[in-house]
This record gives C-alpha cells, sequence and structure tokens, in this order.
C-alpha cells in the first residue's frame, strides 16, 4: 500500500539511525586496524611505523594470551551450564503452582538489576572475604579452614558470581518458554504412565531447546566481554586474565595500543562467530 | 481426596521455590540488612542477622564523604540522556521498518543487531582517542552518546517488535481520512505506540544505568555515575562493610524498583523478540 511518497518519508526517517550505527560501527572498527598494524605506544615515542602482521603474532605468542583464552573459555563455559542448567530446574520448579509465585519472580529476577560492580564487590568483601566473609562464618562453623577464594579459588569465584548475575536471566527467559508448553501434550503423556524424568527429557526438553541455544548465545555475547567483576576483584591476577582483560591492560595500563588492537581484532572475530549463530535464530523468527 | 493430594503438592512447590528464591536474593537482602548495622556488627562472629540496633549512621557518612548525590546525579543524567536521545532516533526509524516494509528491512534490522556484538574492548583505543581529541573524556556527554548508540540496536528492535503488533488498518483509515504523515504519527500512531515505547525507555534505562565497561574507562572524576562510585570502594580504605553496604544499596535501590515494573518486557526486549 505504501506509495513513492512515505517510501522515500520511510528511508528519511530510517537515515539517522542507520547513519549513527554505521559510523559507530565503521569508525572505530577502521581504527582499531589501523592500529593493529602499527608500533603505536603513546608514552613511549607515539607513532614508530608500520608493523605489518608482528603485534598480530606477538599478541598470540605472548606468554599471557593461551592462559587468558583458557580463563575466558573456563568462564564463559562455567557460568553457562550453570545458569543454563539451574535456569531450566528454577523454570520449571516456577511454572508449578504455588502460593506467592509473583513475589518468589521478583526475589529470581533481583540480581539482574544489580549493577555489576556492586554485585563483585558485595560477593568479594561480604561472603567471599577469608577472615570476615559470611563464607568464611560457615566453613568456620562447620570446622573447616576458610577458604582464600579469590586467589585460591579465583576462576571459581569469578564464575560463582556472574553466574549469580545471569541465572535471573536465564530462568525468566526459558520460564517463558516453558509456559507456552502445550499442557494436554503433557497431560496426555501422564495419563500414558510416562514416568516424570521421561516426559521431561522427550517433551520438555526439544520444546526449550530454542530457547536454551538463544540463552546461550546471548550470554555468550555478554559473558566473552565482562569487565567489572574482575576489576573489582581480582584485577586480572590469579589467572583471572581473560581476553577482554588482557587487552584492556595491553591498551590502557601498558599502553601498547599497537598489540591491544591486534588483540582487540581477535576479539571482534570471536565475538561475530558467536554473533553469526546468534543473527540466524533470529532471523529465522522475522520470517515467521 | 484429588484436590487434597495438589495441595499438598501446592505446599511442596511454595516450600520449595520460596527457598530458592530467597537463596537467591539473599546477597541482596545481606547487603541491605548489613547498611543498617555498625561497622562492628557488621564483622561480628558469629554473624547478627536481625538482632541490632539499626542505624542510618553509614548512609549519613557515605553522604557526607563521597558526594553521592554527584553521582547519582551523573547516573541520572547518563541513564536518562542515552535512553531518551536513542529513542528519538529510534522511534521514526522502527516506526518506517514496521509500517512501511522494503525487502532490505529485514537485512537491516539484523545489521543493527550486528553493531551491538561488537566487544567494547575491541574499540577501546579508538574511543578512547576520539573523546581526548573532542574534549570528551570525564564528560557526561560523552556517555550520553556512547551508551545512546550501545543500546540503540535494542531500542530500535524493541519499539519495532511493539509497533508491529498496531494494526494496519487504523492507519489506512487514518490516511483516507486525509491524515498526513505527521497526523498519522502524532495523533493515531503515537497513543497507541506509548506503552510499548515506557517499556522500552524503563528497560533501557535500567541497562545504561548498569552499563560497567564504558562508565569505568571512559570517567574520572566529573562524570563519574554510580558504577564508578561503587567501584572506588574497591580500594582497600574503603573497605568498611557496613559502608560499603550503604553505598550499594543506594546504587542499586532505585533501579531494582524500576526493574520490578519492567520484567514483563524482559524477555521480548533482551532476546529480540526471539522468545515471547
Amino acid at each position: 500500500m505504501a506509495t513513492q511518497h512515505s517510501r522515500s518519508a520511510a528511508r528519511m526517517m530510517m537515515a539517522p539511525a542507520v547513519v549513527l550505527l554505521l559510523g559507530w560501527m565503521l569508525v572505530p572498527l577502521v581504527m582499531t586496524l589501523y592500529f593493529s598494524f602499527k608500533n603505536y605506544l603513546p608514552l613511549r615515542g607515539g607513532d614508530l611505523g608500520w608493523a605489518g602482521f608482528d603485534n598480530y603474532v606477538r599478541f598470540v605468542s605472548s606468554s599471557a594470551f593461551w592462559p587468558s583464552i583458557q580463563a575466558t573459555l573456563i568462564i564463559v563455559g562455567g557460568a553457562l551450564i550453570i545458569t543454563v542448567g539451574f535456569g531450566v530446574l528454577l523454570g520449571i520448579l516456577l511454572n508449578q503452582p504455588m502460593w506467592g509465585q509473583g513475589v518468589v519472580r521478583i526475589l529470581v529476577i533481583a540480581p539482574f538489576f544489580v549493577m555489576p560492580t556492586v554485585s563483585a564487590l558485595v560477593w568479594k568483601n561480604m561472603f567471599m572475604d577469608p577472615t570476615n566473609g559470611l563464607f568464611a562464618h560457615l566453613w568456620r562453623f562447620f570446622g573447616a579452614d576458610p577458604v582464600v577464594w579469590l586467589s585460591d579459588a579465583s576462576l571459581t569465584s569469578i564464575i560463582m558470581i556472574v553466574s549469580w548475575q545471569w541465572l535471573p536471566f536465564a530462568t525468566l527467559i526459558l520460564l517463558t518458554a516453558i509456559q507456552s508448553l502445550d499442557g494436554e501434550q503433557l497431560e496426555a503423556s501422564e495419563m500414558d504412565g510416562a514416568p516424570a524424568l521421561k516426559r521431561f527429557w522427550y517433551i520438555v526438553l526439544p520444546h526449550l531447546s530454542r530457547a536454551i541455544t538463544i540463552v546461550i548465545l546471548i550470554e555468550t555475547i555478554f559473558l566473552l566481554s565482562i569487565f567489572a567483576e574482575i576489576l573489582v576483584t581480582t584485577g586480572g591476577a590469579f589467572g583471572t586474565r581473560t581476553l577482554t582483560y588482557l587487552i584492556y591492560q595491553r591498551v590502557l595500563e601498558s599502553q601498547n595500543v599497537g598489540l591491544g588492537s591486534a588483540g582487540g581484532v581477535y576479539a571482534i572475530i570471536l565475538a561475530n562467530i558467536v554473533a553469526i549463530f546468534l543473527m540466524r535464530i533470529v532471523g529465522k523468527n522475522l520470517d515467521a | 481426596m484429588a484436590r487434597a493430594v495438589t495441595n499438598q503438592r501446592k505446599a511442596i512447590n511454595t516450600a520449595a521455590a520460596w527457598i530458592v528464591g530467597l537463596l537467591i536474593f539473599f546477597p541482596i537482602l545481606w547487603t541491605i540488612l548489613t547498611s543498617f548495622k555498625t561497622e562492628a556488627v557488621a564483622i561480628a562472629d558469629p554473624p547478627v542477622f536481625l538482632g541490632f540496633d539499626w542505624t542510618l549512621e553509614n548512609y549519613r557518612t557515605v553522604l557526607e564523604r563521597s558526594n553521592y548525590a554527584r553521582f547519582l546525579w551523573n547516573s541520572i543524567i547518563i541513564a536518562g540522556g542515552s535512553t531518551v536521545l536513542g529513542i528519538i532516533v529510534a522511534v521514526p526509524a522502527a516506526w518506517s521498518m514496521a509500517f512501511v516494509p522494503s525487502n532490505r528491512t529485514k537485512d537491516i534490522l539484523l545489521w543493527m543487531l550486528s553493531t551491538k556484538m561488537l566487544p567494547a574492548v575491541g574499540v577501546l583505543y579508538p574511543i578512547y582517542l576520539i573523546f581526548i581529541n573532542l574534549g570528551l573524556l570525564d564528560s557526561r556527554l560523552g556517555l550520553v552518546v556512547v551508551l545512546m548508540l550501545i543500546n540503540l540496536p535494542i531500542i530500535v528492535w524493541m519499539l519495532y517488535t511493539y509497533f508491529k503488533e498496531i494494526p494496519v488498518d487504523i492507519l489506512e483509515a487514518g490516511r483516507m481520512d486525509g491524515a498526513s504523515l505527521k497526523d498519522e504519527i502524532i495523533y493515531i500512531l503515537t497513543p497507541m505506540a506509548i506503552p510499548g515505547i515506557a517499556s522500552t525507555l524503563l528497560l533501557n534505562f535500567i541497562l545504561a544505568w548498569n552499563e560497567a565497561f564504558w562508565t569505568l574507562n571512559l570517567t574520572a572524576a566529573k562524570a563519574a555515575p554510580l558504577t564508578a562510585f561503587i567501584a572506588s570502594y574497591s580500594s582497600p580504605e574503603g573497605l568498611f562493610y557496613a559502608k560499603l553496604s550503604a553505598a550499594s544499596t543506594m546504587a542499586i535501590a532505585p533501579i531494582l524498583i524500576l526493574g520490578w515494573f519492567s520484567q514483563k518486557q524482559l524477555v521480548s526486549g533482551l532476546t529480540f523478540g526471539a522468545v515471547k
């Protein structure tokens, strides 16, 4: 029905958003690419000429690179397993008839709204502190030696903090997906005598597969770039230096922009690999 | 008999769900409780849960010491400004994509989403450099712009999803009666779109409020919002549990309340309509 007139008007109306995002994407991206091929040390001589692929090679061959990849994978993987696993269970639990469902929902969702710096500091000091933290009290109560969480179990600690932040997101989305499950199909299988575990495995889980995929993809994109949680807890020490944190240190702390930019390009590529899968699912949904 | 069984099952469900819910909420509850203790009670061994003398001393100290009001104001300006600006840019775009779709609309939508996937750290230095050159470092304006751009894809997507649900017939009826494009937007579309715009506003305000990469890296003293205010408590001399708790409570309380209102929109907003 759209006329020629409304079409050009539509294009005009889209222009600001498109131009802004195009600029936001292209300008920094081109600059990062440019710097990544340069020897650029703002505090130690500035622009020292072209570096070819040196920065890319040096970034990957530095002793900090593989540990950072490992830390990233452990944190992302650990948080995904915990949030999706408990998210499914919690989603099913919250979908059951009960008293005060609305209140419980609010309690469960709350951590999502806590800013990263607050949750990291609260966990670090009030729970994981080896002398005064609640965990230390709990451990002592049972006669055990308190764990020095952030240095002796640093990755576990970060995973715990991040999982606490993201469990509400997973739960909420999986709960929404469960609510759209066909109740009659479940009832029929229940009457046919299918045990609960089988009903879960053959009916509930397949129904949730799409929602689980979406949770995994979206969380991965956010988890790959967690920053504040590491900055205020360990500052990248004790093996918690993720790829994001390593690049941050190269760029802003040691001011080696060329090297950091090469790392940035790696991070962009990594994120895009995940993004392609997410976009495919979202795109499919647009057609429907 | 059957009823008794359901009630029993319901009781078990209720107990289980409440225990889990309270466990998940506990860190927040504990922070709020601790904020009303004296520093001595806050680190008492064994920990004290409720039987202590409540005090407002920590709030008073935090307010006096760290100029909390300025951080709060910065947070409001940055989160509010970026969200409002984003909505202004996104409404026309989402409108045209929802009501005058072309065969490129889907590609544009997906491309916009893809800009959201760009890892911030990958473009940290360029943005840093641009900010230095434009004198935007540690300014509220700079953060308003950056957070607007970061959230723009989500804003467009959310609005698009809402606008899609407005029946086109009404718009066509308006056009038949001779409504111009401007009239159409102001008198027909806007009233119907207000709920969608409101929830978009809410969710993006929350996201901008809690953003903790750019707000930490692009501010120092002047424009720092609450995320940075709290981060300043990570230094050893700031390690006082009760005061940390009071500061934390003040930083999260406004957003917790807003968040509870926005929980319905959260799912479709954060999954780009892929889960409804």
